[in-house]
């Protein structure tokens, strides 16, 4: 079962026509010449781009299918963040330098900062919170509580989000293959030796990710 | 009345953390997370020049780009009626004047000070419009070089005006006496600026509920002082506002300070009359929440042949900025660490046109560690002995600056734990003997030590119907588990399980506590926790006397979180049927609320210190080890091992207090190998900006850290012999790493960090 979401302020039809409107005013006013109309104009160009702004994009997050109307410089971390309230997903740097983002896109992880909300079109995202089945945790989420895998948490959803692709990916066979490919993942706390120790447990119980 | 077995000791079981739940699933809320309605997003626009005036803002094209609700800078700003500017006073570090008020004139005082606020509907679009402000000024010239301007360096204010400030002059013995010591050797030692860099970016939500009450979702590692600083800049009485910070990500110490982008924050919810979310840009994280100051030092040292150490002289110059004196104990190490008859310390300042330092993780003390740690391996290669050994025989039995006798000092022990681990006897004494093909390899150590303080800390306990536990304080956790390691304090007291505890913090409106900082949290609020309870239990005896027992209330006693009463053949336990026989009784704690018909029974307690700072000098110790690879072709270096020892009296949670540990040694890697924030003196603006420049340590970087403490109550600091852990994590690990590399290569570096052009 997939519920269907509408976000409110979704109604890009309504942008659309406005849209109309306010160009046809726009082209309007481009005949009549002038410094006047020319400020005028440099004033609704900024208007224009308001209606402009938004495009329409299905995604589904956690199993729950949207239907939003988004700008098309929003990141997927912002959409997630102040649009959707799933803030389990962290902003640590908006460079793609921190992992604090990460998210599974179609299964593979992804920092969620570096990628336009827009791109994704039709994807499944996963966030921290669909990771859990209901109140049971992932194999993953119980390993970092077991070995205390941070500190002040706000690495946390990222390092587990990548931690989980990381042995899917076949790349956590070793000690030095997990700090490898974890990199990515910045833990300012410094809780590396723990989240490894967590790695290596849900590799060896060979459970599936 | 069922028997329940008694619950294990909590206090040093390594009990998973109270939150870990909300920390895996993403339902921790951090200060930029939190939902209200009508939300708005605010951008800072920051200056591009470092010193002069604002000669003209033209805000105009970005009040008119799409969604934006205000641009705010110092020509329509509304003026917090804040008392005037203070001033600089050292003795006042958290700032209460100038630096607060943002947008208060046209002075540009650092590069990227904040000189406008957009305020939009959402991020993107207040982004975009911070982008359209422009900025006139008339430059002046800056400064931003510590090393140009040592020689203005001068004395704090503080320790000008009073004699007896710690940063005055240290002297004892003779002044310089290195100079005409048998063996000597004088070194200069530079640390560069560091960056905080907690993963969370500084965020703050500001919400005037109505227009003299504000509520702060900040990140900030004291709700008090954060309440106090705005209370006082919007000239409102404390209880009206209120400061939330249940979760903080990370702060290092960043948060121990009130900033402009909050005061900003604050403004623009004032003018809009709407929340606002503020959250910085990594790049801005350089600029205006502090930084490890840049600091130079030199260090003299004399020693006798056979190794005893006749005199040492440590002067060091710490960066400030123009606006307020920030000091910070870069030399107190020296003064105590070892026996010397002779010691002289100096600490003075330059003020650059940089924005403010603020401590970071063992602040002042980590920077001075690693002078004095790296002098002590130089002085023993220069004696021909074993740098354990040198420091062996220099070990202090008391506190040779106070002459006091140490409350407790256990640092021989962990020498001894942090040598085996490491296997310090593989290690040679000369430099580049041993090799794995092209990597060399070196093992070096290096020591830290941090006060063991103690301030006051208030806890609130309350006794609910269900027979849990409520317990509240403002304090906050910024990440080392103090919400745990509480609920074990209370569980052991009370004797009840853990999971019938729930430790409530991060809120100015909890009974008062002092500010997340200087390893001081379980040391302080610890005993607080354990007084709290105790004074609940003590209501609970008066409570059971009164509906159970004729009893003595010093005849009942608690036993596996029930109270145990003897069955007094006229009083009132034989009404409890089946008892009549017993010659005691258990009752729990809910049926003693139910029997006295109330609701539940609470008790508020302060705890704080004595007089046991005069008796004693009390410190928390540590020792690092490292092992580290230097590739003899390229210059990198790899920790391959570290050890990290501590004596830091009784450890509550051995698997929170372990993490803790493992990750200030890895800050110590960082400040070893990488950290360097770096400004382009010609502009005076950094050019590190963000993870790509400035290199923090990451997975493929940090070793398996090992731990070990020495697990020994310090029965003078508090009741539970707890002495700190936050900031012997990271003092000596740096040091430690520059010596393996000596040890690897025969290459003293003596500027951090590390990096391989210094070594090829
Ligand atoms: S926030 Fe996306 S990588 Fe840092
Ligand atoms: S737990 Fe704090 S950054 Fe990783």
């Amino acid at each position: 079962m997939n519920p269907e979401h509408d976000t409110p302020g979704s109604a890009h039809d309504e942008a659309r026509r406005s849209f109309l409107k306010q160009s046809s005013l726009l082209t309007a006013m481009a005949l009549v010449p002038g410094p006047l109309v020319q400020a005028a104009s440099a004033e609704l160009d900024e208007k224009v781009a308001a209606v402009f702004e938004k495009i329409p994009l299905k995604l589904e997050v956690n199993g729950i299918k949207h239907k939003l109307s988004v700008e098309p410089r929003t990141t997927l971390l912002d959409l997630l963040r102040e649009n959707l309230n799933l803030t389990g997903t962290k902003k640590g740097c908006d460079y793609g330098q921190c992992g604090a983002c990460t998210v599974h896109v179609d299964g593979q992880r992804v920092n969620s900062c570096l990628s336009f909300a827009v791109m994704h079109e039709g994807k499944k995202i996963t966030t921290i919170e669909g990771l859990a089945d209901g109140d049971k945790l992932h194999p993953m989420q119980e390993a970092f509580i077991k070995h205390d895998g941070f500190q002040c948490g706000y690495c946390t959803p990222g390092q587990i989000m990548s931690a989980v692709a990381c042995i899917r990916e076949g790349k956590a066979d070793s000690e030095g293959e997990i700090r490898e490919y974890m990199s990515g993942n910045i833990c300012r706390c410094g809780a590396y030796s723990n989240i490894v120790a967590a790695i290596q447990e849900v590799k060896g119980g060979g459970q599936k990710v | 009345m069922n028997e329940q077995p008694k619950p294990k000791k909590q206090i040093g079981a390594p009990m998973n953390r109270v939150d870990a739940r909300q920390k895996v699933t993403g339902a921790a809320t951090y200060s930029a997370e939190y939902q209200l309605p009508n939300m708005t997003y605010a951008v800072l626009v920051g200056s591009t020049v470092t010193k002069g005036r604002l000669t003209g803002i033209d805000t105009k094209a970005a009040e008119r780009a799409p969604g934006v609700l205000a641009v705010i800078t110092h020509l329509n700003a509304p003026k917090p009626p804040s008392p005037k500017p203070e001033g600089k006073d050292p003795s006042q570090p958290q700032t209460q004047g100038n630096p607060l008020q943002v947008f208060n004139d046209d002075k540009i005082r650092f590069n990227d000070q904040p000189i406008a606020v957009v305020v939009a509907d959402s991020w993107e679009r207040a982004r975009y419009a911070a982008g359209l402000v422009q900025a006139q000024y008339a430059k002046e010239a800056h400064q931003t070089n510590l090393e140009a301007n040592a020689d203005k360096a001068f004395l704090p204010t503080a320790a000008k005006k009073n004699p007896k400030h710690p940063m005055n002059d240290y002297q004892r013995g003779q002044v310089d006496a290195y100079k005409t010591g048998a063996v000597k050797l004088e070194s200069e030692y530079v640390i560069p600026t560091e960056v905080h860099h907690p993963m969370e970016l500084q965020a703050i939500t500001a919400h005037w509920e109505a227009p003299d009450r504000l509520t702060l979702y900040d990140k900030t590692q004291g709700t008090l002082a954060t309440r106090r600083d705005f209370a006082k800049q919007w000239n409102l009485p404390e209880e009206n506002v209120k400061v939330i910070a249940t979760y903080v990500g990370g702060a290092f110490g960043n948060a121990l300070h009130s900033w402009p982008h909050e005061s900003a924050a604050i403004l623009a919810a004032k003018v809009v009359n709407r929340p606002v979310k503020l959250m910085l840009t990594r790049e801005q994280m350089f600029t205006m929440v502090g930084y490890r100051p840049y600091t130079w030092q030199k260090l003299g040292m004399s020693a006798t042949p056979d190794g005893k150490i006749t005199g040492i002289t440590h002067e060091s110059i710490g960066q400030t900025s123009t606006y307020e004196e920030f000091t910070e104990a870069t030399l107190a190490q020296t003064r105590m660490m070892y026996q010397s008859p002779n010691v002289t310390t100096r600490y003075r300042l330059a003020a650059l046109d940089i924005g403010s330092p603020i401590w970071m993780r063992g602040p002042g003390e980590a920077t001075g560690a690693f002078a004095l740690e790296s002098a002590m391996d130089e002085m023993a290669y220069l004696l021909n002995l074993d740098p354990l050994e040198f420091r062996l025989r220099n070990y202090t039995d008391e506190d040779p600056e106070k002459n006091k006798p140490w409350s407790t000092k256990f640092l021989k022990e962990c020498y001894k734990l942090g040598a085996d681990r490491i296997g310090w006897s593989k290690r040679q004494l000369k430099p580049g003997s041993l090799r794995d093909g092209d990597w060399l390899i070196g093992y070096g150590m290096g020591v830290g030590t941090f006060g063991a303080h103690r301030g006051a800390a208030t806890v609130g306990a309350q006794l609910l119907p269900n027979g849990t536990v409520l317990l509240q304080c403002a304090t906050t956790d910024i990440g080392p588990g103090t919400g745990t390691a509480m609920t074990q304090i209370a569980a052991d007291t009370l004797g009840i399980s853990p999971d019938k505890i729930k430790f409530e913090l991060g809120n100015s409106s909890f009974p008062k506590a002092v500010t997340q900082g200087g390893s001081s949290t379980v040391n302080s609020v610890g005993p607080a926790t354990q007084e709290a309870c105790l004074a609940l239990k003590d209501k609970l005896r008066t409570l059971a006397g009164a509906a159970f027992s004729t009893a003595k209330a010093e005849d009942i006693t608690f036993e596996g979180g029930q109270t145990v009463m003897r069955n007094d053949a006229n009083g009132k336990l034989p009404l409890q049927i089946g008892l009549r026989n017993n010659p005691s009784v258990k009752v729990s704690y809910s049926d003693i609320l139910r029997q006295n018909g109330q609701q539940n029974v609470s008790a508020t307690v302060e705890a704080k210190p004595g007089g046991e700072g005069q008796k004693y000098s009390m410190y928390s110790f540590s020792v690092h080890f490292a092992e580290v690879r230097v590739h003899q072709l390229t210059g990198e270096v790899r920790v391959s091992k570290l050890v990290s020892c501590a004596d830091a009296g009784t450890i509550v949670n051995e698997k929170t207090a372990g993490n803790q540990m493992k990750g200030g040694a890895v800050g110590g890697i960082g400040m070893a190998l990488m950290e360097h924030a770096r400004i382009d003196d010609r502009f005076g603006r950094y050019v590190t900006k963000d993870f790509a420049d400035y290199h923090v340590p990451v997975h493929a970087d940090s070793p398996a850290v090992e731990v070990a403490f020495v697990n020994q109550p310090d029965p003078h600091v508090n009741a539970l012999g707890t002495k700190g852990i936050g900031e012997i994590a990271i003092i000596g690990v740096a040091p430690a790493i520059a010596n393996a590399v000596f040890n690897a290569t025969g290459k003293r570096i003596r500027e951090l960090p590390i990096t391989p052009d210094k070594l090829i």
